[in-house]
């Protein structure tokens, strides 16, 4: 007779020390690096304003270090409030000007034509983007690019729709829009706030954040080269003082910006009281609800994803894993085996998992908050492997026996450690998943559908994913409740933050 | 069964409980077993990667027109499958009918290469029960290294889950010293849901080996449902400390899908089943494609198939 399963499944999972899988060197991968020549480097990248590149009119060039190497590989011109105002008046021109007068069908012919030579040049902006930023190429290949050309293509037909999109009230465009730009998805974020903007008939001024501005610069050569008017979109390339140069300038009509949540307060603060339109895509600790009957071999999928994607930098990052009491043991075990599979590395690598860091600086936080989290009392594990030399590396990290009140549950770590906390009945997950004073998105494990449903009401997020993590499309509105954002980006809804609707002027 | 008896089942230990088998989300499932579609494998780690695609092939021959001169043309492929001055090294094991266990014998004598066959009512499943055991150690004693049986899906698809355990636990007793490959069709299993039951009954019932298909179903051994087996196969270790091989099959033809599958056993089950002791890839015309590519690697140039030993 059948001797089978007493108790049964995962829960009874027994590990120990001869127990164990070898992720080890039988079969190695050989490095497989995407050469850098398809990148289109160059050395010296100026402020691409009315159409061309343009050196900056008072300041010098800063040097782009490369996050694999802590190098540096590009000079970029440090812009400056005389830079951002010949920006902001080329952008009024073309507003004013060739761009306002275009009809919107062939508003999305502009958009459309862009997409596609984004399809086309996808290699060379990936290389670009990994270089920048530190992404691995296989992130950059098969996520951020994609993502790009699907929001411009997305958008390129809603320029002439736009009436649909608003019942009963016509939309019209706004004027001049500042948008801002983080360091985690330069050429990403640059898609999702210049395709709504341009589909809606503004013109776009663009701050790249100060450690990753090439891509953006490339977008916006890529733009002139389809046959934008000169005007229509213009980058500035800067640190902080120039951010805050565009956002209050006079001639800007609508301000966005996606970054952390401590700027995103100064910036509001900034435009109160001005007339300018806001749209904040802020962060926040999300947080990765796994029950016991979920699938749970997926759901430690979702949860790497969640934690380590892009080292962890990912504004819904789910940093914080509530994982129901009863399988808390088992989870953590697969965890532990799947991030031992994890291959930290050279981004340029296309097996590479996960890359370094964005900076320095971005280094020394999130070791602050390792240590912080230890000192507090949390069970650290680290995966036991050689980082290279050089660059900004950090090994994908866990934490259990992690408390609400430690550091690493409220705050944003922004690097590849994640946290993990318990729970024993839906009302305390609930309760714990929303006790931080951020909401941008949450994920949730579980095969019984009703809790689903339930928990998609009770979780204070703007987004709930269902049995997945980080799945981003360009129909679906995407932002943060509480202090993790105002307004939403991409579907109908993002369309609000850039149009004036007749009946409020 | 009846509800009741079931239930008293369940409450003797004799059933599975209901939901022991973690749910499996067949969308999340596939798309990781995507993502290691995409590994990045030249050179070396592609040369290393066929040869190990080689040494773990079950090549197989399940056709109509199958004869003892055949099977033994593809024996000696087995044996040296790039022709004798090659340095390829020999597949796993032969996989043939029962009547042609004797021929593959003969042909394999003196070699390293194992004797496989397909009993048990295969592919169906579903001839008498005493007919498949009795079937399964005939092929064993006429010189069976390895059985690959086939569950009965009708069986598990009605919820008796208990009888397809014990019936695979019979035709494992009438196999003696030979390995039992489970193949469980999933192709026929409806969910990703039942493919982990499925791999859980025969886990506990005595497998050495699961394996996806038949190859005479659509679909076979998609990588996503390979990737359920797996964990299954990684669980169950943790559990009982038993290694048991994983035997995707069935629509396996082309050196890079045999690539992916080695990707998906590497990165979920790790080192200890890169090997033929535990790992098998069953297909027909899978070899000559390895073949090419190691070609095409050594030389730098793709050949034809007309410069290989045909079988």
């Amino acid at each position: 007779m059948l001797k089978l399963i007493e108790g049964g499944g995962a829960s009874q999972d027994r590990r120990s020390g001869e127990r164990r899988l070898e992720f080890g060197d039988r079969w190695p991968y050989e490095p497989s690096p995407e050469a850098i020549d398809r990148a289109g480097l160059r050395d010296r990248w100026d402020a691409f304003i009315d159409g061309r590149f343009v050196p900056p009119a008072e300041g010098g060039y800063a040097a782009d270090l490369c996050p694999a190497t802590a190098e540096p590989f590009a000079a970029v011109a440090e812009s400056t409030a005389a830079d951002v105002d010949s920006a902001v008046a080329a952008a009024r021109r073309a507003f004013e000007g060739a761009w306002g007068r275009l009809a919107p069908l062939e508003r999305g012919k502009h958009l459309f034509r862009l997409a596609r030579a984004v399809q086309e040049r996808a290699r060379e902006l990936a290389v670009l983007e990994t270089l920048d930023s530190g992404k691995p190429i296989q992130a950059s290949r098969d996520f951020d690019l994609p993502l790009v050309a699907s929001h411009l293509f997305h958008h390129a037909g809603w320029a002439d729709k736009l009436e649909w999109a608003f019942h009963g009230r016509t939309p019209r465009p706004l004027g001049v829009a500042a948008q801002v730009m983080p360091w985690n998805f330069p050429l990403l974020m640059a898609a999702w706030k210049i395709a709504p903007a341009l589909a809606c008939g503004n013109t776009v001024v663009l701050k790249p954040a100060e450690t990753t501005p090439l891509s953006a610069l490339r977008l916006a050569e890529i733009a002139s080269e389809v046959g934008f008017p000169p005007g229509v979109v213009n980058v500035v390339p800067g640190g902080p003082s120039v951010g805050a140069a565009l956002v209050t300038h006079r001639g800007v009509d609508q301000v966005a910006f996606t970054g952390s949540t401590e700027v995103g307060k100064v910036i509001r603060r900034a435009v109160a009281g001005s007339g300018k339109r806001l749209l904040l895509e802020l962060g926040g600790p999300s947080a990765h609800l796994v029950f016991a009957d979920a699938p749970l071999d997926q759901a430690v999928e979702g949860v790497i994803a969640g934690a380590f994607f892009h080292q962890g930098q990912v504004c819904c990052a789910g940093a914080r894993l509530l994982v129901e009491e009863s399988v808390h043991d088992v989870f953590v075990a697969k965890l532990r085996d799947r991030m031992e599979t994890l291959r930290v590395g050279d981004p340029l690598d296309k097996n590479t998992d996960l890359g370094p860091v964005g900076s320095a600086a971005q280094l020394a936080r999130v070791r602050e908050l390792v240590a912080s989290a230890e000192a507090e009392g949390a069970a650290r594990y680290s995966v036991a492997r050689e980082l290279p030399a050089r660059g900004w590396y950090v090994a994908p990290t866990l934490f259990t026996g992690v408390a609400l009140a430690h550091r690493i549950a409220r705050e944003e770590i922004f690097g590849p450690v994640l946290a993990v906390l318990t729970f024993r009945t839906d009302t305390e997950a609930v309760r714990k998943a929303n006790a931080t004073s951020s909401g941008l998105a949450a994920g949730v494990w579980t095969s019984h559908p009703g809790r689903l449903l339930e928990l998609a009401r009770g979780l204070e997020a703007g987004v709930v994913w269902a049995n997945s993590y980080h799945r981003f499309d360009p129909t679906s509105p995407f932002g943060g409740c509480k202090e993790s954002g105002l307004g939403r980006e991409g579907g109908r809804q993002g369309l609000a933050a850039y149009v004036r609707l007749e009946e409020d002027a | 069964m009846s509800a009741a008896d079931a239930a008293g089942a369940a409450a003797r230990g004799l059933l599975p409980p209901l939901g022991a088998s973690p749910p499996v989300e067949r969308v999340a499932a596939e798309e990781r077993a995507a993502a290691l579609g995409r590994r990045s494998l030249k050179r070396a780690a592609k040369v290393a990667g066929l040869r190990l695609a080689v040494r773990c092939m079950d090549l197989t021959t399940l056709e109509g027109a199958d004869t003892p001169a055949r099977v033994a043309a593809l024996c000696r492929k087995a044996i040296a499958p790039g022709g004798a001055a090659s340095d390829v090294p020999s597949v796993a094991a032969v996989c043939v009918y029962p009547s042609l266990v004797g021929a593959a014998r003969r042909a394999l004598a003196g070699s390293a290469v194992r004797v496989a066959s397909v009993a048990a009512g295969f592919p169906s499943g579903l001839t008498p029960l005493a007919t498949r055991v009795d079937e399964a150690r005939r092929a064993v004693d006429a010189g069976a290294d390895e059985i690959d049986m086939v569950i009965d899906r009708g069986a598990f698809l009605a919820g008796e889950q208990e009888r397809v355990g014990d019936e695979i636990e019979l035709v494992k007793e009438a196999c003696g010293a030979a390995r039992l490959k489970v193949i469980l069709e999933t192709g026929e299993l409806g969910t990703f849901s039942n493919v982990r039951r499925a791999s859980d009954v025969a886990l506990h019932a005595g497998a050495d080996f699961l394996k996806t298909s038949t190859g005479k179903i659509q679909p076979a051994a998609t990588p996503g449902v390979s990737l359920v087996l797996l964990e299954a196969i990684r669980d169950f270790y943790f559990r009982t400390g038993r290694r048991v091989g994983m035997k995707p099959a069935g629509g396996i033809r082309t050196a890079r899908q045999a690539l992916h599958h080695l990707v998906l056993v590497k990165e979920t089950l790790g080192d200890a089943w890169l090997d033929p002791e535990l790992y098998r890839l069953g297909a027909s015309t899978l070899l000559d494609d390895v073949l090419l590519q190691l070609e095409k690697e050594r030389t730098g140039a793709y050949g034809s198939l007309e410069y290989l030993p045909a079988d």
